[in-house]
């Protein structure tokens, strides 16, 4: 049974009784489209973010720097994108977290398998690809997620790169908090209430517009209208795709539901796909927060790994995904 | 009582403080501010994530905006 059929009805009641439209006019189409994915999409944000926030609470990165200290190349690259998914993390707070990391003897590659992940592997991602993509193309995004992660971390770890670590970041040496009380379930409670409210408050009118726009064009653009510009026989969509993505940062609540609506007029699933990853993980704000750290050699090292392994994985599912 | 609010200047550290100054006038307490902003600082109290609430020296919460009655009763504890 779908869930979301009362939403569905609502929708089409609004739009064919309330408003009068027929379901066979562009109109009636791009409208009851936009009713019924709005409320869905934004349902599903509130939900889902609630709970991640609530596994998060459980893991501080400090916690997480404890367990990734002394950690080997492989195994370490392999928990460290993992851990990356759960950790809390935003982009003002990399720099303290690279430091801590190196600081506590974490591996560089393992450093950056974690850097890699966090960002690109997350939740409002992976929720909006599964209520409008289906679980099975979310679920795609996070394995390839953790691929690029776990292998860009281990090319880092392999290179021998510490010396295009800005040296100060050897010499920090961390305090001792010494054990932060455990938050009790209430605490746990607001926080994730407070942390639903921040997100959604934050990427609402996203969602909005992109649906919108989105609406728009499945109402009046003919469905196979992209095909020949960005279906799977293009050699240079997803190269393409990637170099968009990267400005467009922070913006995966409105570009999703763009997507959605561009592979249904003829995108290629893995144009789609390396191009949100370029969306999340390729983030020039991000870069420029961490060349307080690394030596722009660095930088454009981690970049450039990356956006190699995005664009890998778009061919490959563009090549098996018909 | 010195209170130290640890982070780079984000918009959740100045939240934090504002949270601070409200729970110091309000329980009556006589506290000092103090930023700090500087990552080596910052790293010195043992913690990764911003913003920090520092009350005399001890760490008392980080990575999070707390409420505004969590403050409290952090500032209040600490008295």
């Amino acid at each position: 049974m779908d869930v979301f059929a009362p939403l569905q009805w609502i929708a089409d009641r609004i739009t064919y009784d309330l408003v009068g439209l027929s379901p066979e006019s562009k109109a009636g189409s791009a409208l009851d489209f936009f009713l019924y994915d709005v409320p869905k999409v934004l349902l599903l944000l509130a939900v889902v973010i609630f709970a991640v926030a609530i596994i998060r609470s459980f893991f501080p990165p400090e916690r997480t720097r404890k367990m990734l200290s002394h950690s080997r190349l492989y195994a370490g690259n392999v928990a460290a994108a993992l851990l990356g998914i759960v950790t809390p993390f935003c982009s003002c707070s990399a720099v303290p977290l690279f430091i801590g990391f190196v600081e506590s003897g974490v591996p560089l590659g393992v450093t950056f398998s974690f850097l890699v992940a966090s960002p690109m592997i997350n939740e409002v991602a992976i929720i909006l690809l599964f209520g409008l993509f289906g679980w099975k193309i979310a679920a795609l995004y996070v394995v390839s997620g953790l691929f690029i992660a776990i292998t860009s971390g281990i090319i880092i770890g392999k290179l021998g790169l510490e010396s295009w670590v800005e040296e100060y970041v050897y010499q920090i040496r961390m305090g001792d908090a010494g054990e932060l009380p455990e938050q009790t379930w209430p605490e746990r409670f607001t926080y994730a209430r407070g942390y639903v409210a921040e997100i959604v408050g934050k990427v609402w009118p996203y969602v909005v517009v992109g649906i919108g726009i989105g609406a728009v064009m499945h109402g009046y653009i003919p469905d196979d209208f992209l095909v020949q510009y960005a279906g799977p026989n293009n050699p240079f969509a997803v190269p393409i795709a990637v170099l968009i993505g990267v400005p467009l940062y922070s913006n995966a609540a409105g570009v999703i539901p763009l997507v959605s609506v561009l592979t249904e007029k003829g995108m290629a699933m893995g144009t789609v796909l390396a191009f949100m990853m370029a969306v999340v993980g390729l983030s020039l704000p991000e870069a420029i927060i961490l060349r307080k750290v690394l030596k722009p050699k660095l930088i454009a090292v981690y970049f450039g790994i990356n956006a190699i392994g995005i664009v890998a994985i778009g061919y490959l599912f563009n090549a098996v995904l018909h | 009582m010195v209170i130290k609010i640890l982070g780079s200047g984000c918009a959740n550290c100045h939240k934090l403080e504002e949270l601070a100054r409200k729970a110091v006038e309000e329980l009556g307490i006589d506290a000092t501010f103090e930023k700090v902003t500087e990552y080596p600082e910052i790293m010195a109290f043992g913690i990764m994530s911003t913003p920090g609430l520092v009350v005399d020296d001890s760490v008392k919460m980080s990575g999070r905006v707390p409420t505004y009655e969590q403050v409290k009763r952090l500032i209040a504890e600490a008295r």
